[in-house]
């Protein structure tokens, strides 16, 4: 009777299932809603094609150092964020819980940004689409009044599903339709991490390739769209004079730094799962690569959608002049086409001034309509759903589009949840008491819970306050410390040593001094220069207020004194936790040293952890 | 006789042409708009057109006020442009030189908008009737919103994959319990370890004195190697 032999977990941990899914996850957690509304209009208000310049730049000597020192880290040290800053040096573990904390608050405003994005999704099964109409008034005289002075596509955005208060002190009430959403999306999101990567790496393979067949879908769909050449065309033109402005550098290097989820814990996390012989090199590489590849390639279809608006929009504002010049002049129909409008506009002008004075016609240009950038949240709900209102079978098209940005905030949403998953399971504490499904569950019901106050009526200011200061500002600074605890605390040489044991040959020149000079540097001059231009520009937030006068355009605002103090708060909390931990163990040293028995702090490398 | 004929032809026509002028009391500009409206379709306005239009306002007014009499040499029409716009006005068919009040001529058209636009293969929007503006017809809402059943079905789908592995994941634990138990008792048994095969303690048997049975010796390559 033989006992077949069991094959053993070396340490217990999980394990990837196989290598492809590993940098799908990685590529998931880059790739996401940035990837298709932040590049597209950084490259726009930066000159086009002229942006690539910094973007490469900003991507071979910040980027892919900076991602590959953190794959390398987690899989050197197989553990997630918290016990990996802990193993390089007690007093670098505050990085790790600045990267858990960064994680958390992350987690909590960017599923809700999923919530609208759902509801989107569920609401685009109507016909016709219900941003498409404006709604009566109550008498049923006419139109509702704030739908008919913006759009219908704007009144369906901040009135049905933000229902937007006018101010960020103005709580506002629980949209109760905005929470039944948030927990469906925590729920899904609980669904696909209830045990961790066994979970998430089945679903990967959907929500991380699914976005790249909808964005080939659009992007023929694009091309074949009147006016989808201007717009690429106003994307990619260079203007090499834009490089000249120390904005457009500092734009690259943060959307660099953002869009690959740096300092997020996150790539730790997955990089700890893999066995440790794996060329973390290649896989960096490959990535980073895969993650500028996307942005590129997603916005050919954004700006040909946008290029067809923009046309669109134009032929409207051409034929209501149309239309008012023919009833003003009792022309026969289809006297006057688009073609020769100008002709006789200036025909008109010089035989009947008064007259065509009197029309009030508006100026119609096509550069002024490919002019209206839009980034974030706007370019998705505003912009192009009324793109979408355009095309034939519009509900289709509004179906994928919601779809395939619910899936990339989907895989991003993993690495976010793994960042504050992972160090939890390493605390002792916890891992030996509470099987995975429920600490998932607690995680995500404590999120719920939580992001509830997004749903308010001032939710969407407070997502942007979170978006603004901690999502930005401290990986920044976990990020640098990042690197220099890994080049001057943890030594380079035998970080060197363990890149090289891993991957099988030594970390080449391009490596050393990236990691050593070149990426602290530009991390600090990054750093300095986003404070600074923060500090500058007084924080002030654009409101949507229907009492405005200039409404519809937005009203600006300054934030109050208490919602400041919330936003330093948010954005130092995470950074405190670098020097504060280094203090603690200081604290400890010192009292330590007081006593006379003291052990000596064991000498730490990369081998041990195999054992 | 003829003079007198054409004296009193010119008189009603003056008479006309001062009912009927734009801006007059009680007149309405109508504009149509057919080529929007039917693209290749369209038909081009010719004095049967106008005939036609005659005809729907003096049908208008028949039916608006029951005891009317209005002929459609009631209806007036002047400044035919070639836009396709004109100003009509509605003489009183029992005085001759006054015009109906605009106001029962809008409540006429109002009621049988909807048959005078299909008249003319039009809509609110191509036939227009400058003063009178049309009422909205309010948007179809059905009973219960689409996107409540929407995510009725997508809430139910993930909730029952929440409870299918959590059941699945509960299951599995109570199996590594039970493994994980089961090699301890026989840990516990075996503590003092007797080499058995086939029930005969091997010190029993004398290997050396065996015979190797060449059936059972290839029997090696019967299992897969790992």
């Amino acid at each position: 009777l033989a006992v077949p032999p069991e094959i053993p977990k070396e340490d217990g941990r999980p394990k990837w299932d196989n290598k492809f899914q590993y940098i799908l996850s990685c590529i998931g957690f880059a790739v996401g809603l940035g990837n298709v509304w932040r590049f597209p209009y950084l490259c726009q208000i930066h000159g086009g094609g002229a942006f690539l310049i910094p973007y490469f730049i900003a991507l071979i000597f910040e980027g892919i150092p900076l991602l590959h020192l953190e794959l390398a880290l987690g899989q050197c040290l197989r553990k997630g964020s918290i016990g990996a800053w802990n193993t390089i040096s007690p007093y670098l573990g505050g990085v790790g819980a600045g990267s858990w904390m960064v994680s958390v608050l992350v987690s909590l405003y960017y599923n809700t940004v999923l919530t609208w994005v759902m509801w989107y999704f569920i609401n685009s099964f109507q016909e016709p689409l219900p941003w498409s109409v404006c709604p009566l008034n109550e008498n049923r005289t006419g139109l509702n009044t704030e739908c008919y002075e913006s759009t219908a596509v704007n009144y369906f955005w901040y009135r049905k599903t933000l229902n937007i208060t006018p101010d960020v002190t103005e709580s506002g009430t629980l949209q109760w339709w905005l929470i039944l959403c948030l927990a469906t999306c925590w729920a899904i999101v609980y669904l696909c991490t209830i045990r961790g990567i066994e979970t998430t790496g089945k679903v990967i393979y959907v929500t991380a390739i699914f976005p790249y067949l909808v964005l080939t879908i659009f992007l023929i769909q694009g091309l074949t769209l009147p006016g989808a050449t201007d717009g690429l065309a106003y994307l990619f033109t260079p203007n090499l004079s834009t490089l000249k402005n120390p904005h457009v550098w500092l734009d690259a290097a943060t959307q660099i730094f953002f869009s690959l989820s740096l300092g997020f814990g996150g790539l730790i996390a997955f990089s700890s799962y893999n066995p440790p012989k794996n060329d973390c090199e290649k896989d960096a590489v490959t990535v980073a690569i895969v993650n500028s590849m996307t942005s590129i390639y997603a916005s050919i279809p954004v700006f040909s959608v946008l290029g067809f608006k923009a046309t669109t929009g134009y032929w409207d504002c051409l034929d209501r002049n149309i239309i008012s010049i023919i009833n003003e002049f009792d022309l026969p129909e289809e006297s006057i086409l688009r073609q020769n409008y100008t002709a006789w506009i200036s025909f008109l002008n010089s035989s009947y001034p008064e007259k065509i004075a009197g029309l009030k016609l508006r100026s119609c240009d096509l550069q002024e309509f490919l002019d209206q950038s839009v980034s974030g949240t706007g370019l998705a709900f505003i912009v192009f759903t009324q793109a979408i209102i355009l095309m034939p079978g519009s509900q289709a098209w509004a179906i994928l589009f919601f779809i395939m940005l619910f899936s990339l905030g989907l895989s991003s949403m993993f690495g976010n949840i793994e960042g504050v998953f992972t160090p939890l399971l390493e605390l002792q504490i916890i891992s030996k008491s509470i099987p995975k499904e429920l600490l998932s569950g607690t995680i995500c019901l404590i999120c719920f819970l939580i992001a509830l106050c997004f749903t308010l009526g001032s939710g969407s200011y407070w997502i942007d306050i979170f978006d603004r200061y901690a999502g930005s500002l401290p990986l920044l600074v976990i990020a640098f410390f990042e690197v220099i605890g890994v080049v001057y605390v943890y030594k380079i040489k035998r970080f060197s040593k363990d890149v090289k044991r891993m991957t099988g040959r030594n970390p080449n020149p391009y490596w050393q001094i990236t990691w050593r000079f070149i990426s602290p540097l530009l991390l600090l001059i990054v750093f300095v220069a986003f404070v600074t231009l923060q500090v500058q520009k007084s924080p002030t937030y654009a409101a949507w207020n229907p009492e405005y006068e200039g409404f519809p355009m937005k009203e600006e605002k300054v934030y109050p004194p208490w919602v400041l103090a919330i936003c330093v708060l948010l954005a130092v909390l995470p950074c405190v936790f670098v020097p504060l931990v280094a203090l603690l163990q200081l604290i400890k040293l010192i009292c330590r040293s007081k006593e006379p028995s003291c052990v000596p702090p064991e000498v730490f490398s990369c081998q041990g952890t195999n054992s | 006789m003829l003079r007198v004929l054409l004296l009193t032809l010119s008189v009603a026509a003056i008479a006309d042409a001062e009912l009927c002028k734009p801006d007059a009391q009680n007149a309405f500009k109508v504009r149509f708009s057919i080529k929007t409206a039917l693209g290749d379709n369209a038909y081009a306005w010719d004095a049967n057109e106008e005939y036609l239009f005659k005809a729907m306002m003096a049908f208008a007014m028949r039916k608006y006020s029951r005891k009317s009499t209005t002929q459609i040499s009631n209806v007036l029409l002047c400044n035919v442009t070639d836009r396709v716009s004109f100003w009509f006005v509605v003489t009183d068919s029992s005085r001759n030189v006054t015009t109906v009040p605009g106001s029962e001529v809008e409540a006429a058209i109002r009621m049988n908008r909807h048959r005078i636009n299909n008249a003319f293969l039009l809509s609110d929007k191509t036939l227009q009737f400058l003063k009178i503006t049309s009422t909205l017809s309010p948007p179809v809402e059905p009973s219960t919103p689409v996107w409540l059943i929407v995510f009725g079905v997508v809430l139910c789908l993930i909730v029952a994959g929440i409870i299918f592995l959590v059941v699945t994941g509960i299951r599995q634990q109570k199996k590594k319990n039970k493994e994980s138990t089961e090699r301890e008792t026989l840990e516990e048994k075996s503590e003092v370890t007797v080499t058995v095969e086939n029930g005969i303690p091997c010190e029993a048997l004398d290997l050396k004195a065996g015979h190797i049975n060449g059936v059972f010796a290839a029997d090696d390559e019967r299992f897969t190697s790992l």
